[in-house]
């Protein structure tokens, strides 16, 4: 590759495109009363509706219209008075009907922005991505094609097919092009996604999951010539499952463009897949040949026209935007920016305010959650959230710990213990007969007895060596079962040995 | 006992002077000899209509309290989704396919214990105004078996004017209940749209498509009406609100002070002349029972036509998309290495018929980009003012009427390769659809030049549907007595003759 990213940016204007899909976290599906829930056995969750059997028809979920329009307000965007389904034909063996219920020129929820904030050169910047619709529309099922290369319909030997996701309710997210990002396209684009998956989130209307699909992104990326007019042909970049690929994919289009169009070549308009282990793109459908859906509005259905009541009312409840909000606790915390970030990366953020919400210092809070119980999450292969430590048991420890009933070292174990599920840290406490000991008769007699065993060591502490007193330190703690203050020991020991 | 009407069938149900299963029995019998002739059937259900008669009967016997048509049998049209039994629609592409769930619809008929006898032919998908177009035969008209019985809902209409069962369930698109109506002699009543729910309705066109009640009399159909009609949580275009009070205006059939609207641009040209007499003789029955008739005019009742056969093939042609092989239904050519679109195509071509072939076809065309607003869009400004048309006229008149159709049942194989006379039959039918609101069909009589059945088509604004069951009840009143017998009387005798 010839082509560094600073010689692309340095003669073409990148143009974003952003479109979004959204699984929300209802109950049931979008137009009947299936059950939504990740992961059953295939085929179980569907009936006549969501099977299109002959006579079945749709009914519309209420409560993703309300989830909708909640995304739609907390966008700022305009919530129609009047809008409507349509149908959008194609076949395909996975989607039953043959045509998907959408929403095409009247969507629910028009005109908004987001405002993201990324780090540049000159420090940090704001940038206004424009939204031009919310709209509704149902999941296809899904396809799993059997042998053959690719794993596409093509050259497969047969294909199965499920219908559980057919009719999951989906939110489709498209932003208008957003330009004057300049070299910073990659970033805005990740910093984009990454603020309306915490909008949503804060919203409670979805799992927000990239990796499980439940938050898809597709970037559309062209090039321009600085200070031409001009807009270049697009690639769709699908397959988008995780915030770093956005940025990753974002940035290898924009390279790819640069290099056909420095060659005098021309940009396919087509639909790309990410690839995440070579963060390279590969061609997929081409949409030279725009596709004609054939929409229409869709008969079955009656138009959506939410009370302006309603709408107000669900205004009111639209939570302070996360970015605010986080920015409101970096302050009060006093956390370096980093760490923000890793307590958002590792999904804590929450847990972390809930739990000094509940007296414990911020910084302790955070170390825990992020450092201890994060590993045992690992370790366990689960989401912290599932963990069978709340909030309350961690302020509870971190007190125990102030009081110094806890060692930190001590604290870990009644943690495990909470979490294998043995009650509350006081139980784990009192169960486990764990208790700090204090007593400097005990420690001096362990300490006494290293020293003896390890002589050679405590000779070169004796001499002014103080590195060497970590290794007997180690092993005072191991004769004391964890159970003693570790600075207390340290104290002791290097009285015993004339250095204190 | 079979020549009843359901009424008196009801009456003597309950009186104890015959059990739902003698009534069953009887129609069973009754389809058992003629239905070879008629083919008004698809599928007759005998086992599990007799067991419901008994059930009913049972009940009865405890002295539970029943509904007014609890008991008394009725022919489905094939359109309806019944659970386990089949439902083709006409089609062979659903061939064998059995529901694992009831229509609405159905639910209804059983919650009212109304017993169902078997499915009828129809034009496939009920695309047809002859039955011809059934991927399993036509149905002869028990007036002339060489003519068609109207269509698409030919099957439910034959099967009570051959005395098959008394009351049946059609489905109106475009005039598939009051067409056939016409011209067996029998009455047909297509409900406001949304009136009765279309779940487990196999669409055609869904803005278009409403279930109705057919029968022999109008106190009948509205017996039924009442039984089959409600809001439904299921049908997003159900309507929330009281079903009008169609029997009680069955039983009064008062008219007096009632302003009846004849309207101008459904008569004349292109009627034939025994249809224009029974037609006009019928008005004037009407005058002589107080009502004052006026003449009203709806311009664009010209352009009805033209754009119901954008709409209703565009709807169509998305509703009949899920028809694909995958999932139920015929499956051809699934041999190996066969793609799925093969697999698709092969089903497709082989499954449908060549009527709806063509209205997939047209319906793909209508809304293809670069034609969608030439054709779909324009058809459904048509479509406002066509309603727009009705609610002027409603101002001047409390219902409106016209004849049914132009003409008395043609030959079968008559029209049936000429599709615009075949469509022409539904001139006078598809604006009601159009505009969603209520029409009727009842008997007004023989044309004088082929001594075949004339329908008159009443027709009441949205949710008024009580207004034409009211009109309907007092020409009926007054026809019987002109006439002394009902009109099915001088139908030719049926099977045991032969």
């Amino acid at each position: 590759m010839s082509l560094t990213y600073d010689d692309v940016v340095a003669k073409y204007e990148p143009v974003l495109g952003l479109e979004v899909h959204v699984e929300l976290n209802t109950n049931s599906k979008m137009f009947c009363g299936c059950s939504t829930i990740f992961g059953a056995e295939p085929n179980t969750q569907t009936c006549p509706v969501c099977l299109a059997l002959p006579g079945a028809l749709p009914t519309v979920n209420e409560k993703a219209i309300e989830s909708t329009i909640k995304i739609g307000l907390a966008l700022n965007c305009s919530i129609a008075p009047f809008s409507r389904f349509a149908r959008k034909n194609y076949f395909y063996p996975d989607m039953p009907k043959n045509f998907q219920i959408s929403q095409y020129d009247e969507p629910i929820c028009v005109d908004g922005y987001v405002d993201v904030e990324i780090q540049t050169d000159e420090g940090p910047k704001q940038f206004r991505v424009e939204v031009e619709r919310v709209h509704m529309e149902e999941d296809t099922g899904k396809s799993l094609h059997v042998g053959g290369a690719t794993g596409r319909i093509h050259g497969a030997d047969y294909s199965l097919l499920d219908y559980n996701r057919a009719g999951i309710p989906l939110v489709e997210i498209v932003t208008k092009i957003v330009p004057g990002t300049g070299k910073y396209a990659p970033e805005v684009a990740k910093a984009y996604v990454s603020e309306l998956r915490d909008i949503l989130r804060g919203l409670g209307v979805s799992d927000v999951k990239m990796e499980q699909g439940s938050l898809r992104c597709d970037a559309n990326v062209s090039l321009r010539l600085i200070g031409s007019d001009v807009l270049g042909t697009r690639s769709e970049t699908k397959n988008v499952n995780s915030l770093r690929s956005v940025e990753r994919a974002v940035r290898g289009e924009m390279i790819r463009h640069a290099e056909l169009l420095n060659k005098g070549e021309r940009v396919v308009q087509e639909t790309r897949h990410f690839q995440e282990d070579t963060g390279l793109t590969r061609s997929g459908r081409s949409k030279e040949q725009a596709e004609d859906y054939r929409y229409f509005p869709e008969p079955d259905l009656v138009p959506v026209a939410p009370d302006a009541a309603w709408v107000e009312e669900l205004r009111a409840g639209i939570p302070e935007r996360p970015s605010l909000h986080r920015k409101r606790l970096q302050e009060a915390w006093n956390v370096p920016a980093k760490e923000m970030e890793a307590m958002i990366n590792a999904d804590v953020l929450g847990i972390v305010e809930a739990t000094v919400a509940l007296g414990a210092d911020p910084t302790k809070a955070r170390s825990w959650w992020l450092g201890e119980i994060s590993r045992l999450a690992n370790e366990r292969d689960t989401a912290i959230a599932d963990l069978a430590i709340t909030p309350t048991d961690v302020a509870a420890i971190v007190a125990l710990v102030e009081k110094g009933e806890l060692t930190d070292k001590l604290a870990r174990q009644v943690v495990e213990g909470v979490i294998a599920g043995e009650g509350t840290p006081a139980e784990v406490v009192s169960k486990r007969g764990i208790k700090v000991v204090n007593d400097d008769g005990a420690l001096l007699a362990a300490i006494e007895k290293v020293c003896a065993e390890q002589a050679e060591t405590a000779e070169k502490v004796r001499n002014g060596h103080l590195p060497a007193a970590g290794a007997l330190i180690g092993a005072v703690m191991k004769e004391t079962k964890g159970q003693a203050d570790a600075a207390r020991v340290r104290e002791l020991l290097l009285g015993h040995l004339g250095q204190a | 006992m079979i020549r009843s009407t359901a009424a008196e069938m009801a009456a003597k149900l309950v009186a104890g002077e015959v059990t739902s299963v003698a009534l069953t029995q009887a129609h069973l019998d009754r389809i058992a000899s003629v239905d070879t002739d008629v083919h008004a059937f698809l599928h007759v259900d005998t086992e599990g209509a007799l067991a419901q008669a008994a059930a009913i009967d049972a009940k009865r016997a405890k002295g539970e309290k029943l509904s007014p048509l609890a008991g008394v049998p009725l022919a489905l049209k094939d359109v309806m989704a019944q659970k386990g039994i089949p439902t083709t629609c006409g089609s062979k592409i659903l061939e064998g396919w059995r529901p694992p769930y009831d229509s609405t619809v159905v639910a209804n008929l059983k919650k009212n214990d109304i017993v169902i006898l078997g499915k009828t032919n129809m034009d496939e998908f009920a695309m047809g105004s002859s039955t011809e177009n059934s991927a399993y035969g036509p149905t002869h008209n028990p007036w002339d078996l060489t003519r068609i019985p109207g269509g698409s809902g030919g099957g439910s209409s034959a099967a009570l004017a051959a005395f098959e069962a008394p009351l049946a369930i059609g489905t109106d698109t475009g005039g598939s209940i009051r067409q056939p109506a016409a011209v067996t002699g029998t009455v047909g009543v297509k409900p406001t749209y949304g009136g009765v729910s279309r779940f487990g309705l196999v669409a055609f066109s869904s803005s278009l498509d409403q279930a109705g009640p057919c029968a022999r009399t109008v106190l009948d159909a509205a017996l039924l009406h009442e039984a089959i009609a409600g809001h439904d949580p299921k049908d997003s275009t159900s309507i929330n609100a009281p079903v009008p009070q169609v029997v009680t205006a069955a039983k009064s059939g008062d008219v007096k002070g009632m302003k009846i609207g004849v309207v101008k641009e459904l008569n004349g040209d292109g009627y034939q002349a025994g249809v224009r007499a029974r037609f006009e003789e019928s008005l004037e029955l009407l005058a002589k029972a107080g009502a004052e008739i006026v003449e009203v005019s709806a311009p664009n009742f010209e352009y009805a036509l033209a754009a119901y056969y954008l709409i209703a093939p565009s709807e169509c042609s998305s509703n009949l998309a899920r028809f694909d092989a995958m999932r139920y239904g015929l499956r051809v050519g699934d041999v190996d290495g066969a793609s799925a679109e093969s697999v698709m195509n092969l089903t497709r071509e082989v499954g449908f018929g060549k009527e709806v072939k063509r209205r997939i076809i047209l319906g793909t065309y209508a809304l293809s980009s670069g034609y969608y607003d030439a054709y779909y869009g324009s058809a459904q400004k048509v479509r406002t003012l066509i309603t727009q048309d009705f609610t002027s006229a409603f101002a001047k008149a409390d219902v409106l009427v016209s004849p049914t159709c132009p003409t008395t049942a043609f030959k079968i194989g008559e029209k049936a390769n000429d599709p615009l006379a075949m469509y022409l039959n539904d001139i006078a039918t598809i604006p009601v659809n159009m505009a969603g609101i209520g029409g009727m069909s009842l008997p007004s009589g023989l044309a004088d030049e082929d001594d075949l059945p004339v329908g008159f088509q009443i027709m009441s604004p949205v949710m008024k549907d009580e207004r034409m069951y009211s009109v309907g009840a007092a020409l009926e009143a007054a026809l019987l007595s002109k006439w002394g017998a009902p009109l099915l009387d001088k139908a030719p005798v049926l099977g045991g003759a032969k």
